[in-house]
């Protein structure tokens, strides 16, 4: 039985710990614009004085 | 000249003449090769490779001191929203932001301003948050930096009365939390539901469940308990009345059980229902971020304007502008209130206001009202009301727009009605039954009914098509403010358009030249006059006779007459009919016409051109509809027009807003649903007054009135689709609901013996509520699909939509 407790309190707290990191996900707004850090992270650093 | 295209390295658009080169590289206009220029000589090509053609036109210069006003620091007190020592905090709105080329050169503009040290574009609102460092650079130098660059910021009068107001995020946390609870009490059910004989102790996780479900109850749940509420309040009983019933009952039952130790509860069906409900919300609320349905006059209004005084040209915040002030007006500026010329040539433009198709030529002395543009050079103004009491102001605060109209409520709510009475009749009857046999029963019984039936299906079935048919239209361009306005469409009977702006497109003049054809020569006489002067009708006689290097000498132009000059040895002229001694004007509308030598010519004669597929358009909906045109201006196109139309259609010309707004509803009143399209100032009334408003738009940044939605003008000729689409919303929900009691009758077979096990309901009510997921989004897909093959057909195109 008590080995049933350990594991309860283990599972919660794994759900608590998602829950707390989809809050905090929301609260930076990070379902709010989908678009910019997609596409931000394929930007290559260039160097400054590329001309064409 | 040469016939092969080139289009514009920087914007694509077609060069016309074919003689800018930069680099190998073609251009439209200046504009575009400046901004090359720039980014080129500062290594920021990059911009051009992640795109092809990523630019705006840049054709309309941006005059150079148009920011000035960014210097007056109580306007940048209004905009700026951080500052300290080292840096400063701004967020502009910039429309232009469409592509990820956009997004790379904005957050790389420190590379041509050390004083910029970040930038972060939202993508989803089209704006740019900048951060830079005082003195280094200027509020007003970040502006003109990226106006230079080609991404104007938008800075209107909204910015300065109202903040946006925030995102509400509740909804969102409500779900999460409804979802956490729904998950682990469906997996801490699991010993209850197959342990057998009591091998396991159960007791804790019955408790462990009713702690877990309190947050739903207590907090997710609040989104029903906040609409029921405000329902009763009025009177009202919605669909959400029954549903908080549902979980009141549900959740007093499973209580009980714990508390008695006689079951453990129904905790998660009770915790996944709400979770279900609040997804099909979460869905159905989505909101375009990029739009916005609830403009006023203040976001179409600059957010300050050019005051001279002493001399000297001040920038002054909008609200700020006193009777007696002396306006400067620029070329293409709106005119922010009342007042009478004192200087310039004005032509003022106010199709937006009033819907009338033609600029109107003002004399010194004449009122020139707020929200006309000036067409033609600048002009001053003496002012004479105040922005808050001027007529376009007035027009937007008269009584009629700005009451809450009440709208028929949603099917939905009546069904659910009906739904709930056979629900509470059936439990009374089960309740009587036991009271006869097994009065032990009836409380079993008559909670386990209630807890079956609640109409959560029919529910979930609207908020989730709502959802997917908004999404679809949206994918197509319609954009509906809220899930009400399918249904409200869905009905319409009666549409009612504007002509100038919705019918006719603006930027789409055709000009016809009347009188004996004119030969090449002579058009080459015409265009290289017209070239001289800027006024619109002359560019539009310009671009009808060609371009033509011939040199123009003694040009003259007389304001309200014409312009007058000597082309190759002839004296050419172009104007009204006295100007140019054509004798009486009867042709009406706009026209220019031309005389060589005195010598009358012809004229040539303006109109607005309908937009494409306007004609198929109206041929199909006069089958269906009945049709009215209220238009602003005058009746000059009503044989054309009605030729469109058939003659059922009702044409009014002339249309002040308040006639607009009586004539629907006149309408109304003959018990039509009405449908009104519309796009300028002069509609507002109507389109609030309509059972549906639909306003058009060229693209995102154009101003649109309060409306129910937004849509692309040139996907007007896909309307009917759009209503047939929100007609097939209706049978997608009753289909699903109709499935959906399916599993209420099997659920209310056990219910009414009270045997209503809680793993019956906990399968039973995820199972209906899946396939109701499920049926909703496959049936609304296959309606998409109709509409998406009828606008493949229509050849409207398919790219990036604005949101």
């Amino acid at each position: 039985m008590s080995v049933i407790i350990l594991l309860l309190g283990a599972s919660l707290t794994v759900g608590l710990i998602f829950l707390a990191a989809f809050c905090w996900a929301v609260r930076s707004g990070q379902f709010e614009d989908d678009y910019s850090p997609a596409h931000r992270i394929l930007f290559d650093e260039q160097p400054e004085d590329q001309h064409l | 000249m040469t016939t092969v295209e080139t289009c514009c390295y920087h914007c694509g658009e077609a060069c016309e003449n074919n003689e800018r080169w930069l680099d190998d590289k073609p251009f439209c206009c200046e504009g575009c090769k400046l901004v090359f220029e720039l980014l080129n000589n500062n290594g920021l090509c990059a911009y051009y490779q992640l795109n092809g053609q990523p630019g705006a036109p840049q054709r309309t210069p941006v005059r150079a001191d148009k920011f000035a006003f960014l210097e007056d620091e109580k306007i940048q007190q209004q905009l700026i929203q951080f500052r300290n020592n080292t840096h400063t905090h701004v967020t502009f709105y910039i429309p232009q932001i469409h592509c990820s080329s956009c997004l790379w050169l904005l957050e790389h503009l420190h590379r041509l301003d050390a004083g910029v040290q970040r930038v972060t574009v939202n993508f989803a609102r089209k704006e740019a948050q900048v951060i830079f460092q005082e003195p280094q650079t200027s509020l007003r130098k970040v502006a003109e930096l990226l106006t230079s660059i080609g991404y104007e910021p938008y800075i209107s009068l909204q910015d300065l009365q109202h903040k946006k107001p925030g995102i509400n995020r509740q909804l969102i946390y409500q779900l999460g939390v409804a979802g956490f609870c729904f998950g682990n009490i469906m997996l801490l059910s699991f010993p209850e539901y197959f342990s057998g004989n009591g091998d396991i102790d159960t007791h804790l996780f019955r408790y462990l469940n009713l702690a877990l479900s309190l947050p739903v109850f207590l907090y997710s749940a609040q989104a029903f308990y906040r609409s029921a509420w405000g329902g009763l309040k009025h009177g009202f009983m919605n669909i959400d009345v029954p549903i908080v019933l549902a979980i009141f009952v549900t959740f007093a039952r499973s209580l009980a059980d714990i508390a008695t130790g006689s079951g453990a509860g129904y905790f998660d069906a009770l915790t996944g229902i709400v979770f279900f409900m609040l997804a099909g919300r979460a869905l159905q609320d989505k909101t375009y971020q990029g739009l916005s349905f609830d403009r006023d006059y203040t976001s179409y209004f600059p957010i300050a304007v050019t005051v001279v005084k002493g001399g000297k040209q001040l920038p002054i915040a909008l609200p700020d502008i006193r009777e007696g002030d002396i306006l400067l007006i620029h070329n293409n500026e709106l005119v922010p209130a009342d007042g009478m010329l004192i200087q310039g040539n004005a032509l003022i433009d106010y199709s937006f206001v009033t819907g009338e198709a033609d600029p109107v030529p003002c004399q010194a002395g004449d009122i020139i009202y707020a929200g006309g543009r000036q067409l033609d050079g600048n002009i001053q103004l003496h002012t004479i009301k105040p922005v808050a009491q001027s007529y376009l102001t007035s027009l937007w605060n008269r009584q009629e727009l700005q009451q809450q109209t009440h709208r028929e409520t949603s099917f939905i709510h009546l069904l659910g009605r009906y739904f709930t009475w056979g629900v509470l009749g059936i439990a009374v009857l089960t309740a009587a039954w036991w009271a006869w046999h097994d009065p032990a029963r009836i409380w079993p019984s008559v909670t386990a009914i209630l807890i079956i039936a609640c109409p959560c299906a029919l529910l979930l079935a609207s908020s989730f098509t709502g959802g997917h048919i908004l999404r679809i239209l949206s994918r197509h361009r319609l954009y509906l403010r809220n899930a009400n306005a399918i249904e409200r469409l869905a009905a319409t009977d009666h549409i009612v358009f504007d002509k100038t702006g919705t019918l006719t497109d603006k930027h789409n003049t055709t000009v016809i030249f009347n009188g004996p054809p004119l030969t090449h020569a002579e058009s080459m006489l015409a265009a290289a006059l017209a070239a001289q002067s800027t006024h619109p009708l002359s560019q539009a006689v310009r671009s009808f006779c060609g371009n033509s290097g011939l040199p123009v000498q003694q040009f003259r132009q007389v304001t309200g007459m014409g312009i007058a000059g000597v082309v190759n040895g002839e004296h050419i002229r172009l104007g009204n009919a006295a100007f140019t001694g054509a004798g009486e004007n009867t042709a009406g509308g706009s026209v220019v016409h031309f005389s060589v030598n005195g010598q009358v010519r012809g004229y040539f004669s303006m109109q607005n051109g309908y937009r494409k597929g306007i004609p198929g358009l109206l041929m199909q909906l006069r089958k269906k509809y009945a049709l009215t045109v209220l238009s602003g201006d005058n009746a000059r196109e009503e044989k054309q027009l009605r030729k469109l139309m058939g003659n059922d259609a009702a044409l009014c010309f002339s249309q002040q807003p308040q006639d607009k707004l009586d004539h629907i509803l006149a309408l109304q009143k003959q018990g039509y649903k009405v449908l009104m399209i519309g796009d300028g100032l002069n509609d507002a009334g109507a389109l609030k007054q309509s059972n549906t408003g639909i306003s058009l738009t060229e693209d995102s940044n154009n101003f649109t009135p309060a409306s129910d939605g937004i849509l692309e003008a040139r996907q007007l000729p896909l309307l009917p689709f759009y209503i047939q689409l929100c007609k097939a919303c209706k049978r997608i929900i009753l289909t699903s609901f109709v499935f959906s009691l399916v599993y209420n009758f099997t659920g209310l077979f056990f219910a009414v013996q009270g045997r209503l096990s809680p793993l019956t309901a906990a399968v039973l009510m995820p199972a209906s509520s899946i396939s109701i997921i499920l049926i909703t989004w496959g049936l609304s897909m296959l309606a998409g699909k109709r509409l998406h093959r009828k606008a493949l057909q229509l050849g409207a195109d398919e790219d990036q939509p604005f949101t």
